[in-house]
């Protein structure tokens, strides 16, 4: 027999959590979150750096404290959660298969369902790396558990391939935990982390950043022995000559995060190529209805304070669906259209009717960009004309739209988020 | 005194311990690396050929083919996946069609059966992805997949049931004649042999010479690959080959037994017998050859490249014998393409041989049967929740790619020759084989291992034994 | 007279200001577009302070093997590396809490190093 709730949250990170106390503070009665680790706060668990929670709580929080605060919102809401829980199955009528050493394997049939899994790394094998493959590669991400939730080096010298966030974070802890940490090659002619973590992680310790720049080789047959470095032209191809080696025994990866969809892909939700996360309206909810999406695994941010955000919206409107049934005939919206230099928009399509007064449209522009305007357009209104003095695909960006507007422009083809010059 | 001594546990070396485990006859496999599977058994095509390739009347030719025959039942007995598939060598350009036809009379020769040539109209509705260049193909539909780590592996563990003796991390430095056979040097002691079979793979050659004037050389033939996501899996049904060129079968694509896209190799001699890298232009060339045959492979979907190393022996062909100035010494050498489809043959060939020489019986026990992995993917529903009950284990994953459980990684490093290393339990498991490359299962699967084996802490956990290690220290250790 | 290089962290500019400095006093700030980099710039070179973040043993929880750290608030930047060095080899005892004070005056700073994780 399966078990009924109203709504299930596959999930148990910021995303998971924000989303479940929202939920239940919009009214939703039984609500389950299934997280397939050891314990609530996902990701967070291993930030253990600090700069957190800046907009949510005006104050610097670490990664485990942010988290704390929302997992004591879920206690205190009493909302029910299952640990070690691995989601198997989800069905478009939103039953889900789930596993784990205690209840075995089990259905559960959910009202509406929050999909909250996260993103994960890109490994080696997707950058065509070419090299040996021995140990001493890691993922930033797993290097960062190792090192913070477990107290184990995984290398004394290292290289970092890629300046996202994450490798950034991890040059300040590796040295600082006494490794050294020779050089972060960035393929990109610009970073793909924020710059306080530039100043803070590397300048700091005197790491230099070489932007252009990749690994061409890896050497060492058991353990990393070192890598070469080369600088790549406008095309992303190493220049021949411009080699450099360096001795290392670890080469940490932060080539960029991918939303782990594998699920909703199976449940039959509908995927952009551009995000690799679900398509959604102003609800969040996919092209399923009654499932919704919010955080990393909609579309990678950089602030885990707007994935809380992001994902109190996907909360409440849940637990509207459950009340009310609302959008349960699929009314198609007005399309947003992301053109220009703007690579996609969160969401990607508007029904005016149940928009809030005002809706944030997230997006993430495609190149560096100095000295331009970020613009909306109601049908052929500008509305929105946001001056910026650099805009960078390592930071999203974000417009608000007015429902009046909307309303006021009555029956619009479509809202378009770009970029211009003037 | 040993009876035999195999030396190598690949694909061929396991093989022949395997077929020789049915005889009353002590059997000792000595292997370099941490885990049997380890050199040019664990990266390679992982295809059962056909054997419409070989020169008719070569050792190659008729092994692969009995190989190809083998295979169905064997994967049965001993519970590995192999997939008959069939396999299509395509031709995109109508002046070379004739080349299929040499194709086909050669692999009526080596005795292949239902072979046919099929045009363009069938070959793209049987493969809707096949280049717009192709104009015919050879089908083969007794070509297959296997999954090489699990073959192989099968292969030693039942050999290990059935006696045979395996010393891992054993290296041979030197072997002496000695009266009625031969001593063999290692990094861990000497051993008494009548018997030798050299079946080391690429470094054959150095076994052989250790003890024949009549040297052999062997010469490692490098091939890159790029392996694809399982949702690329479904790209192509069927082993699509270009047509054979003087280094080889060329670039193929194909699906695996586990469901994803392989593409690959390049075929490049080089001089390294360790010189397993990857290089730019080597899977730059994967890139374009596979192209020729294959459209819109969808390359975003790539997780892992690797090479492997042929063991190219000058005579291009098999050589199994017994060398003529070191009796009692059998080479299994220069087991290149198709090595893998042809070693249960192998098997059965040197275990004959060594058989009729030694006179050997039949063992009444011979345990003709291996059970693998238990899969729960494979079990209902209900099994799996009664499964759970009795072993909580199998609640709980670890691989979250391949949804790999605890149960399944207990279960490959306590079975016989169990794993004792992160490579160990992704070969026997698929734990870390996925789309995050073991991003987050490695560190759970290292905590079980240091939990699990003896004498071994995180400190000592390996990716793939030697100085593989994957812990440094603890942090702060060197402050 | 001395020169520092910055990038100002204030927005993805990333401008690079230099600052001239005299004997420890800022004489002159050059490179930065608006005022916040300018202050920023000023702050940094005269008074630079960073928080710390780290793990350390804890013995006796059911569910952690390491307890996450910070400096209470930011520590002189000068500081930083003894502040790790002050944390090697401290082992907490279970149960632990946020807040917890786990090592104190860290490295003569007058700052606590406080648990930032429940075990």
């Amino acid at each position: 027999m399966a078990e009924k709730y109203d709504i299930v949250i596959i999930g148990g990170g910021p995303a998971g959590l924000a989303a479940a106390a929202a939920a239940y503070d919009a009214g939703a009665g039984k609500i389950l979150i299934l997280e397939r680790d050891r314990m609530l706060g996902g990701i967070l668990n291993q930030c253990i750096h600090n700069g957190f929670g800046l907009h949510t709580f005006n104050e610097e929080l670490t990664g485990p404290e942010y988290a704390d605060r929302f997992i004591r919102k879920v206690e205190e809401r009493k909302i029910e959660y299952k640990l070690n829980t691995m989601v198997m199955n989800m069905t478009a009528d939103r039953t889900i298969t789930a596993m784990n050493r205690e209840d075995g394997m089990f259905d559960i049939e959910a009202g509406a369902v929050i999909l909250a899994m996260g993103c994960r790394e890109r490994p080696r094998g997707a950058l065509n790396i070419p090299g040996y493959r021995p140990a001493g590669i890691f993922t930033a991400g797993t290097a960062q558990r190792l090192v913070n939730m477990e107290g184990f080096m995984p290398g004394r010298e290292v290289v970092i391939l890629g300046s996202g966030d994450i490798g950034l974070i991890m040059a300040r802890r590796m040295t600082l935990e006494g490794a050294k940490v020779k050089v972060v090659a960035e393929l990109m002619p610009y970073s793909g982390g924020l710059k306080r973590n530039i100043v803070q992680c590397l300048d700091d310790f005197g790491i230099p950043l070489k932007l252009s720049t990749t690994v061409v080789d890896i050497e060492g047959k058991e353990r990393v022995e070192g890598v070469t470095l080369a600088k790549v032209d406008g095309s992303g191809k190493p220049i021949p000559g411009t080699e450099e080696h360096y001795t290392c025994d670890t080469l940490l990866l932060s080539v960029g995060l991918i939303p782990e969809n594998d699920l909703s892909r199976q449940m039959g939700v509908e995927m952009s190529p551009v995000t690799r996360g679900p398509v959604v309206n102003e609800s969040l909810e996919t092209n399923l209805p009654g499932v919704f999406a919010c955080g990393n695994v909609l579309h990678v941010h950089d602030l885990v304070d707007f994935v809380s955000e992001e994902a109190g919206i996907a909360g409440r409107n849940a637990a509207e669906y459950v009340k009310t049934g609302r959008g349960a005939g699929k009314e198609s919206g007005i399309p947003v259209i992301a053109k220009d230099g703007v690579r996609y928009t969160v969401p990607s399509s508007i029904r005016p009717e149940f928009m809030n007064d005002r809706l944030v449209i997230r997006f993430r522009v495609g190149g560096v960009y100095r000295n331009c305007y970020i613009s909306a357009y109601i049908g052929s209104e500008r509305k929105i004309h946001k001056k910026c003095r650099i805009v960078a695909p390592g930071e999203m960006q974000q417009v608000i739209l007015q429902k009046k507007d909307i309303e006021a422009a009555g029956s619009v083809e479509n809202v378009t988020v770009c970029l211009e010059q003037e | 005194m040993v009876d035999v001594t195999i030396i190598g546990a690949g694909v061929s070396g396991s093989a022949v311990a395997r077929e020789l485990s049915r005889y009353k006859v002590s059997i000792c496999v000595l292997e370099k690396g941490e885990d049997v599977c380890s050199g040019t058994s664990k990266a390679n095509s992982a295809i059962a050929h056909a054997g419409y390739d070989a020169r008719p009347g070569t050792l190659m030719a008729k092994l692969n083919v009995e190989g190809n025959r083998m295979m169905e039942t064997l994967s049965k007995e001993l519970d590995f996946p192999f997939l008959k598939i069939g396999s299509l060598v395509v031709c995109t350009d109508s002046e070379e069609k004739e080349k299929l036809n040499d194709l086909l009379e050669r692999g009526r020769q080596n005795g292949v059966e239902g072979l046919r040539i099929v045009e363009r109209e069938e070959l793209v509705r049987m493969e809707p992805n096949i280049s717009d260049q192709a104009c015919a193909a050879l089908y083969a539909p007794t070509a297959g997949i296997v999954c090489p780590f699990m073959m192989n592996i099968a292969m030693a563990e039942n050999a290990a049931v059935n006696g045979a003796d395996f010393h891992l991390n054993t290296e041979v430095t030197g072997i002496r004649r000695i009266r009625g056979g031969y001593a063999v040097e290692t990094n861990h002691g000497e051993i008494e042999t009548r018997y030798i079979v050299n079946a080391a793979g690429v470094h054959a050659d150095e076994i052989h010479n250790m003890v024949s004037a009549d040297k052999m050389h062997i010469i490692p033939r490098r091939g890159e690959y790029l392996l694809l996501d399982k949702s690329a899996g479904n790209h192509v049904h069927s082993t699509i080959f270009m047509l054979p060129g003087k280094m080889g079968k060329g670039v193929l694509v194909t699906p695996t037994a586990h469901g994803n896209l392989l593409v690959g190799p390049t075929a490049v001699n080089i001089e390294d017998k360790e010189g397993t890298n990857t290089t730019r232009e080597g899977l730059a060339e994967v890139l374009a050859k596979s192209s020729q045959t294959v459209k819109n492979i969808p390359y975003r979907e790539v997780i892992t490249s690797f090479a492997g190393l042929r063991a190219f022996e000058e005579r291009d062909d098999f050589i199994i014998e017994e060398v003529a100035d070191a009796p009692q010494f059998i080479d299994c050498a220069g087991i290149e393409s198709p090595g893998l489809t042809s070693s249960p043959a192998i098997g059965v060939m040197i275990a004959e041989m060594i058989r009729d020489k030694m006179g050997l019986e039949k063992k009444e026990n011979f345990i003709a049967k291996r059970k693998g992995i238990l899969d729960p993917k494979k079990l209902s529903k209900e099994e799996r929740r009664e499964l759970i009950k009795k072993h909580p284990a199998y609640g709980n994953i670890i691989c979250r790619c391949e949804m790999i459980t605890e149960g399944e990684i207990l279960d490959a490093i306590h079975r016989p020759l169990g794993a004792r290393s992160l490579d160990g339990v992704k070969r026997r498991t698929r734990a870390g084989m996925g789309r995050c490359q073991s991003g987050f299962c490695s560190p759970r699967v290292m905590e079980i291992l240091a939990r699990e084996v003896p004498d071994m802490t995180m400190m000592d956990v390996t990716k793939c034994g030697g100085d593989s290690k994957l812990i440094v220290g603890e942090i702060k250790d060197r402050l | 007279m001395e020169k520092r290089e910055l990038t100002c962290i204030q927005c993805p500019m990333g401008c690079a200001i230099t600052v001239e400095m005299d004997g420890g006093e800022v004489v002159n700030i050059t490179g930065y577009t608006c005022n916040r980099g300018k202050i920023y710039a000023g702050k940094e070179v005269t008074n630079t302070t960073r928080t710390v973040t780290s793990s350390v043993r804890v013995t006796g929880s059911a569910k952690e093997d390491m307890v996450s750290v910070k400096t209470k608030t930011d520590i002189p930047k000068s500081k930083v590396f003894e502040c790790a060095k002050a944390l090697k080899g401290v082992t907490v005892q279970a149960p632990v809490h946020i807040g917890d004070v786990i090592v104190r005056d860290v490295a003569g700073t007058g700052v606590d190093v406080v648990a930032t994780r429940n075990a």
